[in-house]
């Protein structure tokens, strides 16, 4: 009888702690792969955000959501990009050719904060370091103050047209035309110059803002713009909306919960959370040069709620962007 | 019909192993659900303590084991398992004398006089069910509530005599014990003769054969399964080979109403509950899933006062008047007819009537739990391999998708279980008001309203 009564105890305490012991065995047994969870930025955004890898080895992450579905991608590493489902284990490797801080982040609209899930691979090792560009940025070559209003000193009676404006560019000096006249310049700089022009005289204001149209036009092309396009409504369509009105999908809710969704950010207590631009708003855009869009961008609104991008797109992604934007105020521009 | 006759089932029965084999298994699922509730993904729906507990035990629970066994979970649960082990100290052994059947190795108090009722059950039942959007959805507080459980139950192992954390406090028992009684299934003494002469009474008092019953029940005077836990001591313990399992008519039980509040209330608590639960997880409505899963917000607590009210209030309430209006009705009779009426307290009127919404409370509760079993009845086999969400792939369906099952027999299969509990309430309302003179028109007209309440919440 005791010896029955020894078998039932031990039996049932050994099942009873194997069922616990082993899963957390095989846990601590599995290899060393990073766990990367995933949660809104409300309830802690990605944790760990702070990664080590090293250059020129591989970097296994296993990716789990505890809540949403999430979207992964290492910045200006578009091809690292996947969904990160609730519940499931999504794992993925990368590999760093260059040391450097490298920046992932989430790719589906997760949430309200969703634009703040962000993290860090710090990726050490002996070659250069990575730089996102050798030079500074071109809105401090030029001075621009980001954060100085720009409203445009002209706008246009009716939407510039590039197809009308190519019609009569035959007239333009080939100065307009450079990409570096373009960057540099607001549209509404650019009318009030062509204005001047004694060549430009006998056009009507109409004509001359088709010629600004054109002179956009002229400085991107139909893939980049369908680029541009596509990386708008993936990654700046939840706040400024998919119509370029600044009405979307989080907007209102960002706003309502303004300061105090701002304050959840470390040491930013001076901040305001604005509502997102209107990129349809001709005064707002034809006031701004594509420099200072790529300001904006690169660095982000430095305390309004709007993102830094510098370290998630490419320069080129950046500009293709830009020239999507003025499609919000030119005709011709539909890819 | 005796099942006991077989000497192969009376064997089983009689046999601690089975019982012994069942805790083992079933207290090891448990701690690993309370394990993955803390170590696993808080993913509800990729969760083994969710999904375990809350879709497949629930299923088998509330659609088979209930309806077909009565308290025949009772009689495996493993909650109180090891708290008895300790009790006992022992965890197959019988008791090595007499003298310590029925005694607990530990403070072994008797169970207040006051609180020998399921008032407690009754309150526990509706403090899990308060918070039940967020337990039922969140891993961790599902381990909180069975871990809570545990210790509670271990604790009261120590401290009292017997099961009385079954008996007294667990939220499930209460109305596992209720619906029971609808269960065609029963334990019962062959001879009450036989017990009556029966010296030492070892099936309450314990045996080296066997305890005394942990369920603190004198199987001798047992007229319904609502309080046997069908633990099987006392068919070990009889002397006079005197106990059976029968197998009988669906609900017999229910002809001999209670005339106590606190299970009258049980009947009203469940019924209710059932109801807001279709509203709130299966309704249309996002505001109130909102408010019934933000605990501690403002509108959390008007979902609490409704919930509250509705239950403990409107529905006894509504159920008084309409009792009051037949003793009414059967008051106009008795003088035109001069028919004899039976001398009944309206108090008591109200218990024994109540027994008639067993029926359809039991019903309601099948064919909300159908819904939702059906509906994500699929997570069982991704958890299945994938238990904690740590990417296992156990026995390769990890990456089943979540596919409801059966959804064209769904409404069809609800309204026929709603309609039959009607029936079955509607035939159990005539029987028992006929038994103290009353008219059961009223009764029934309340059981087929909110019959059509439910039916309209579900379809």
């Amino acid at each position: 009888m005791r010896k029955k009564e020894v078998f039932a105890g031990v039996f049932a305490m050994i099942l009873s702690l194997g069922v616990i012991a082993i899963p957390v065995l095989v846990r601590f047994g599995a290899g060393n792969d990073t766990e990367i969870h995933a949660r809104v930025a409300e309830s802690g955004g990605w944790m760990p955000d702070v990664i080590k890898a090293k250059a020129g080895e591989t970097l296994h992450l296993r990716l789990i959501s505890d809540d949403v579905v999430h979207g992964f991608a290492v910045g200006q590493m578009p091809e690292t990009e996947v969904d990160v489902e609730p519940g499931k284990v999504t794992e993925i490797s990368v590999e760093f050719d260059q040391p450097g801080i490298y920046t992932y982040y989430c790719t589906r609209w997760c949430g309200l904060n969703h634009w703040r899930m962000r993290g860090t691979i710090e990726v050490s090792g002996d070659s250069p370091a990575y730089a996102q560009s050798d030079s500074k940025p071109l809105y401090v070559t030029l001075g621009i103050d980001l954060d100085a209003p720009h409203p445009a000193v002209a706008i246009p009676s009716q939407t510039p047209s590039a197809s009308r404006g190519a019609n009569a560019a035959s007239d333009l000096p080939d100065a307009y035309l450079s990409a570096d006249y373009y960057r540099a310049h607001s549209p509404a700089d650019a009318f009030s110059q062509l204005r001047a022009e004694p060549a430009m005289a006998p056009l009507e204001d109409a004509q001359v803002w088709d010629l600004v149209a054109y002179i956009w036009r002229a400085n991107t092309s139909g893939d980049e713009i369908i680029d541009g396009q596509s990386l708008y409504q993936a990654n700046c369509a939840a706040c400024h909306g998919e119509d370029g009105s600044g009405e979307g999908v989080f907007a209102d809710d960002l706003e309502e919960a303004g300061e105090a969704s701002m304050q959840s950010m470390q040491g930013a207590h001076d901040m305001m959370m604005q509502r997102p631009v209107d990129f349809t708003d001709p005064r707002q855009m034809h006031g701004a040069s594509p420099a200072l869009l790529h300001g904006k961008i690169t660095r982000g609104g430095m305390g309004t709620g709007m993102p830094m991008w510098g370290a998630i797109f490419s320069e080129a992604q950046i500009w293709d962007i830009i020239a999507y934007l003025y499609a919000f105020q030119f005709e011709g521009f539909t890819p | 019909m005796e099942l006991t006759r077989n000497p192969l089932v009376k064997g089983v029965l009689k046999s601690r192993w089975p019982q012994w084999a069942f805790f083992t298994v079933l207290l090891a699922m448990f701690l690993f659900a309370i394990f993955a509730g803390i170590g696993g993904t808080p993913v509800g729906n990729h969760n083994f303590g969710i999904v375990f507990v809350w879709i497949a035990w629930w299923a088998i629970l509330i659609l088979v084991a209930v309806p077909l066994f009565g308290r025949g979970w009772c009689a495996v649960c493993p909650i109180p398992v090891p708290g008895e082990w300790l009790q006992r100290g022992a965890v197959l052994d019988p008791p090595p004398t007499n003298e310590q059947a029925s005694k607990g190795r530990w403070l072994n108090l008797r169970w207040p006089n006051k609180l020998r009722n399921i008032w407690l059950q009754n309150t526990s039942f509706l403090l899990v069910a308060l918070f039940s959007s967020i337990i039922l959805t969140t891993p961790q507080v599902t381990a909180i509530v069975l871990a809570s459980m545990l210790f509670l139950a271990i604790g009261m192992s120590l401290v009292f005599e017997r099961r009385s954390f079954c008996r007294y406090l667990c939220p499930v028992g209460g109305f596992i014990g209720l619906y029971a009684q609808t269960a065609p299934l029963e334990l019962r003494t062959k001879d009450k003769s036989v017990c009556v002469s029966c010296e030492g009474k070892p099936c309450y008092n314990g045996s080296q054969a066997g305890y005394g019953c942990p369920w603190q029940v004198f199987p001798g005077g047992l007229t319904k399964n609502t309080y046997c836990g069908l633990c099987m001591e006392c068919l070990r313990t009889c002397p006079h080979d005197n106990i059976a399992v029968n197998i009988r008519p669906f609900a017999a039980d229910l002809s001999k109403p209670s005339a106590r509040l606190d299970e009258a209330y049980k009947a009203f608590i469940m019924l209710g509950s059932a109801m807001i639960y279709a509203a709130v997880l299966l309704g249309p409505w996002g505001s109130l899933k909102s408010a019934a899963y933000q605990v501690g917000s403002a509108a959390w607590f008007v979902y609490a006062a409704v919930f509250l009210v509705v239950i403990l209030l409107a529905l006894p309430g509504a159920f008084w008047l309409v009792v009051r209006f037949s003793a009414y009705l059967s008051l106009l009779r008795q003088k035109s007819q001069s028919v004899i009426r039976r001398n009944t307290s309206p108090r008591s009127d109200f218990s024994r009537l109540a027994t008639a919404l067993i029926p359809l409370g039991l019903a309601f509760w099948v064919a909300f739990s159908l819904s939702f079993v059906l509906t994500n009845g699929s997570y069982i086999l991704m958890t299945l391999s994938d238990p904690l969400g740590w990417g296992w792939n156990l026995f390769g369906t990890a990456q089943t998708a979540w596919q409801p099952v059966l959804t064209f027999v769904l409404a069809p299969l609800q309204s026929l279980v709603l309609v039959g509990g009607f029936a079955w309430s509607a035939r159990t309302a005539q029987k028992n008001a006929a038994e103290i003179a009353l008219s059961p028109a009223p009764i029934i007209v309340f059981c087929l309203a909110v019959t059509l309440l439910m039916l309209w919440l579900l379809l």
